[in-house]
């Protein structure tokens, strides 16, 4: 669209236009009144260090008061908030007010150079880097240059190196967790076991494994051990024999930590027997071994097999048949 | 001569004869800075991290970044006797115990997220005025660095006090850590010194937020600075700003004083919002704990686009000879990223090869001008936009009595569609503006006023521009297409191929545009009238 | 852009505004502070009325005003489930809620003003609890949260038990297709209670048996002392987390900023 048309002249540029003083420029009077709304302003800045001082020391740190909108709300961290924000604001409005109506305003012409140097000074500058390099004469030893590179290639693993003693190899952490054959579900919080009779027909629990008295439950065991139990009627599900057999008398158990990013997977439809990840929205469906009907997850939650001891509570038949939790290269399912 | 003058010029003297730097302040001093409210976008950032730097040593002072298990015994009465870690304790202590701790805590985190958002308002200026262009493109891509780290940053800063939101944050982190082929299980175990969440991240990331990311930061802004410095301010075009000067007021004493009072206004701004707006309740959240989650779990906004990505992620895993490759999480967590960024900074040297241009620029664009980059931008802010309203499904599902699933479908049809849709129509409007801009240099502004004509027809009186104003509309440059991959006259392809014929294309389409009036057009006008 | 330029020189003349309306705020207030906010508790005790005559009367309000949908015998119907069994405490939970009946077949039957008071409500309650054994209503003696609850434990119990759907803060938020677990704020400790025992449409049941009834009361107080906490840092924003946050800073923090930037780049006259 625009052929020939570049070549054609350009409308005249009128140059810059004409300077407009400002009022206080010619008259004294409005120069002197400036003058005052700047100082006004700095004393407002004056009075909000005042009232930041007045709050720190005399307003209690638990002092409440009720404002409209806000509710009650924190008097001690507002009126010191307050005073802070009038100390500085009010410098900063006084020293641009000043700026603008009584420093000079005459726009200003500085005129550009090209980025580029001037072509002998980039020729000098070639010049002395082939010169420094003639002078070092790697070219000429190169003997130098390869160990050189070799040194400086080798040193860069030192580094690298140095982090591994960061944490341990993950071995085959990632696909253990501690329930085994027989462990005890045990109420969390509370450390209750559990029976059967306990969980009601639409009911939901969260259950850790039992710990042997003295050992202390980690935040690193919630992440890999918490259990969601869910009750439903026997003949609503949905399930292969197998996975019917980890289920005990409707009571069906799955990893609580997200099959996609490892987050708690807790919201439980009775309704729908949906479970929702509320971080990215995967749902699984428990009727069908936690089954992914919608978001990212790629993955069932992992379904713990479930069974009652001689006592009649509830325990785990055997250990998790696959890793919990988020996938990683090496997860073998 | 009197005291102050004896004064200022003892000082002189005192540091010239140490320095040798009368001259180079004699230049700085009177250096020139073009007045625009955009151009103080940048200045909101610079100010910004000056006040998280100042609020954050604050914090450092009694933050503990020990994931050490405590009881906690202050004065927040609900979460007493409750199990936690020593910095979501000693974060309760900064917030409840501490004069002024809370307060500094809410500018901490105020000024982050003001820091964010304006570095991303100043990135959208300068891309969509053209003031990445040669010689500005090793700055850009400065900026974008800064942006990347700045994200980094803001995550690893709200994880620190190690809440349950928080930590539900750093549990998304680490599963996109651990889906990273091959390494992914090991990279983990070294950044938490074992199984997550171990005893050690906090300490580690502690270091990363306060030392070595800040340390980075802030000698790229510095490197930031003097290029603006060295390289002159761009400015607006407009009557007597060229190509070859730089309009405006000089750094002594007004922009000093305007840039300094700025600051000010910017950290009162900032203090203002930590006094009246509670941001990021730690002690209702409770300490973080794997097996808790909250419902509407959310990042800060910088990274929520992300997480929308990563929530419309369709559900694909493969696994083969007993390894497992989560496309669900590396497509939307790593890859998109990746290339987003990526291609953010090679942009100048993109539209380079796409033009031909290779000139310096000083002279911003009007975005109507160069409509083929504005609509570029306006369409990957919509697949940003998209982004975040996914990230934020939850809560405008409850909110708007939507649903979660509608809102999912609606981001994941519309990440593909309504970008290119977004590109098409702001280069339309472009094209109209620029339209609307050449009839009213030829032919006048609308008045809105109606005349009758002695034979009785109405005609709307149009009033011609002022020079200046018609100079603004028609002073931008026009550029032809580049002229590549057609065969030549004598019918011999054009040996630069396919790779030619698509930059001839995309030379095509950037330069598609409106032409602007020309003197000609004017002389031409003005011998029909008379 | 002259517009906006003219209005804030305009306003240039008016610089004592801003400062001004900030005392003014601030006197306003203290004003406020004095309104105090008394919320009364009006708890009737039903006890001296005869048993069978409260059946009869519930029988009669069910056929007038929930047989239609849940069947003459409370047999249930269609999407309307059977309220054979689901006890006292359900009936109550749901009616005085406002919940039932339902104002149209929706999603998700939502609170709002109860169409029945306090006396046919439990009238209704006595006759389907006299369909078949369910929880009982809870009486107000079991309800003792403030002495019996601990705070710390209810928070813990609130974040393992219901943040996940109710939101850390008991804010509510969003379940599958379009439904949506209620806010916990500002609901009678009563209908709490019932709704853990009783599990409300998609809400699993928390039999006492699991969640015991001390830990119900705990959960209960630490709901109460959220709902009555002050806002320790200024406006709550809601309690919805980031997303509010960084609607603020863009539309506040920045807009405020990006205005004076207006005003400080702008000649002065």
């Amino acid at each position: 669209m625009s052929e020939m048309k570049n070549e054609l002249e350009p409308l005249s540029d009128p140059g810059l236009p004409e300077h407009v003083h400002r009022k206080s420029d010619v008259d004294p009077l409005a120069a002197k009144k400036a003058e005052r709304q700047v100082s006004i302003l700095f004393l407002f800045s004056a009075i909000g260090t005042v009232l930041f001082i007045y709050s720190y020391i005399w307003i209690p740190r638990e002092q409440l008061i009720f404002l409209p909108i806000f509710g009650t709300t924190n008097a001690h961290q507002l009126f010191l908030g307050l005073g802070l924000a009038m100390a500085l604001f009010f410098i900063g409005m006084g020293a641009v007010h000043w700026a603008k109506t009584l420093m000079p305003d005459h726009e200003v012409v500085d005129i550009r150079k090209e980025q580029r140097s001037k072509d002998e000074d980039r020729a000098a500058f070639v010049a002395t880097v082939k010169d420094g390099a003639a002078q070092a004469a790697l070219g000429r030893r190169p003997l130098i240059k390869r160990t050189l590179g070799l040194a400086l290639g080798l040193v860069g693993l030192s580094p690298i190196l140095f982090l591994r003693d960061l944490g341990p190899l993950p071995g085959n952490d990632l696909n253990e967790t501690n329930w085994k054959a027989g462990t005890r579900l045990v109420t969390d919080p509370g450390d209750r076991p559990i029976r059967p009779s306990d969980l009601e027909v639409g009911g939901v629990a969260q259950v850790q494994p039992e710990f042997p008295i003295g050992k202390v439950r980690h935040l690193d065991d919630i992440a890999q051990d918490s259990v969601l139990l869910i009750r439903i009627r026997p003949e609503e599900f949905n399930l292969d024999a197998e996975r019917l057999s980890w289920t005990y008398e409707g009571i069906i158990a799955f990893s609580k930590i997200c099959s996609h990013m490892g987050c708690a997977v807790a919201l439980y439809e009775q309704t729908t027997k949906h479970l929702l990840c509320p971080c990215h929205q995967s749902t699984f469906d428990v009727t069908r071994a936690a089954k992914v009907i919608f978001g990212p997850s790629a993955r069932p939650l992992p379904q713990l097999a479930i069974t009652v001891d001689a006592e009649g509570y509830l325990v785990a038949k055997a250990p998790f048949n696959e890793a919990v939790g988020p996938s990683f290269w090496g997860r073998d399912s | 001569m009197s005291a102050r003058e004896r004064v200022a010029g003892g000082t002189a003297n005192f540091l010239d004869e140490r320095t040798g730097a009368a001259k180079w302040m004699k230049k700085t001093l009177t250096k020139v800075f073009p007045d625009h409210w955009s151009f103080m976008l940048g200045e909101i950032v610079m100010y910004s991290f000056v006040i998280l730097l100042l609020s954050g040593t604050f914090l450092t002072f009694w933050f503990d970044p020990s994931m050490r298990e405590v009881e906690y015994e202050g004065s927040y009465e609900p979460l007493n006797g409750v199990k936690m870690s020593a910095a979501y304790a000693s974060a309760l202590h900064i917030s409840f115990d501490v004069r002024g701790g809370l307060l500094m805590r809410q500018i901490h985190h105020w000024a982050a997220l003001i820091f964010m958002a304006a570095m991303v308002v100043h990135m959208m200026r300068v891309f969509f005025t053209g003031a990445f262009r040669k010689p500005r493109e090793l700055n850009w891509i400065i900026g974008v660095a800064l942006l990347t780290l700045g994200i980094v940053e803001g995550f690893l800063g709200y994880s620190l006090p190690d809440d349950l939101l928080s930590g539900t944050g750093i549990r998304i982190a680490e599963a996109i850590i651990q889906a990273i082929p091959v390494v992914g299980s090991y990279l983990s175990y070294f950044i938490f010194g074992g199984a997550f969440p171990g005893e050690l991240f906090i300490q580690r990331i502690y270091a990363v937020h306060i030392l070595l990311i800040p340390g980075i930061m802030l000698a790229l802004i510095t490197a930031h600075l003097m290029l603006v410095w060295y390289q002159k301010h761009t400015q607006y075009p407009g009557p007597g700003r060229t190509e070859k000067n730089v309009v405006g007021y000089p750094l002594m004493p007004v922009y000093m004083a305007k840039a300094g009072g700025f600051f000010f206004i910017v950290f009162g701004v900032t203090a203002f919002l930590g006094a009246v707006a509670q941001i990021n309740p730690i002690w209702i959240f409770g300490p973080y704990n794997p097996g808790q989650i909250g419902a509407g779990s959310q990042p800060d906004w910088y990274m929520g686009w992300l997480d929308g990505l990563v929530r419309a992620a369709p559900p694909i895993e493969t696994h083969a000879f007993g390894i497992t490759i989560s496309w669900n999480i590396l497509i939307p967590g790593l890859i998109i990223p990746g290339i987003i960024f990526t291609l953010m900074a090679f942009y100048p040297f993109i539209e380079q090869w796409m033009t031909g241009d290779k000139r310096e620029h000083h002279l911003l664009d009007r975005p109507r001008n160069n409509p083929n980059r504005t609509a570029i931008g306006a369409m990957s802010l919509t697949f940003a936009l998209v982004a975040l309203i996914n990230g934020g499904n939850d809560l405008l599902a409850t909110h708007f009595d939507l649903s979660i699933n509608q809102i999912m479908w609606f981001s994941r049809i519309g990440l593909i569609v309504l970008p290119p849709i977004a590109f098409v129509i702001t280069k339309r409007i472009c094209l109209s503006l620029q339209r609307a801009d050449r009839e009213k240099v030829l032919h006048g502004r609308e008045t809105g006023r109606l005349v009758m004509l002695p034979h009785g027809e109405f005609i709307e009186v149009h009033e011609p521009l002022s020079p200046e104003k018609a100079y603004l509309l028609s002073s931008h440059e026009q550029l032809p297409a580049l002229e590549i991959g057609e065969a030549d006259e004598n019918g011999v392809a054009n040996p630069q191929g396919i790779k030619g014929k698509v930059r001839a294309r995309m030379s095509r389409a950037s330069q598609e545009q409106i032409s602007k009036p020309t003197s000609q057009d004017m002389l031409e006008l003005e011998d029909g009238h008379h | 852009m002259t517009k906006a330029i003219g209005f804030l020189s305009r306003y240039r003349r008016h610089r004592f505004a801003g400062p001004f309306l900030l005392f003014s705020a601030l006197f306003i207030a203290g004003v406020g502070f004095t309104v105090a906010q008394a919320a009364t508790e009006v708890k009737q005790e039903l006890t001296s009325v005869d048993r069978a005559t409260l059946i009869a009367e519930g029988k009669e309000i069910f056929a007038r005003g929930c047989s239609s949908c849940h069947g003459l015998n409370a047999e249930g119907a269609g999407a309307a489930p059977s309220l054979i069994g689901v006890g006292a405490a359900s009936v109550d939970f749901q009616v005085a809620t406002g919940r039932m009946p339902m104002a149209d077949m929706s999603q998700q039957a939502m609170r709002k003003e109860p169409v029945y008071d306090e006396r046919e409500t439990a009238a209704l309650a006595a006759y389907v609890a006299s369909l078949a054994p369910g929880p009982a209503a809870v009486t107000n003696e079991e309800l003792a949260w403030e002495r019996d609850g601990n705070t710390a434990e209810g928070g813990e119990l609130f974040r393992t038990n219901c943040a996940m759907c109710h939101n850390l803060a008991g804010q509510g938020g969003a379940l599958t297709q379009g439904k949506y677990a209620p806010t916990v704020m500002g609901v009678e400790p009563r209908h709490i209670y019932e709704a853990m025992v009783t599990g409300p449409q998609a809400m699993p049941v928390f039999a006492n048996t699991v969640l015991t009834h001390e830990e119900k009361l705990s959960i209960i107080k630490w709901i109460k002392f959220v709902e009555s906490e002050p806002s320790q840092g200024g406006a709550a924003l809601g309690r919805v987390g980031p997303v509010t946050e960084g609607a603020v800073a863009f539309l506040l923090g920045l807009g405020i900023l990006i205005g004076i930037a207006v005003w400080l780049t702008t000649k002065a006259r």
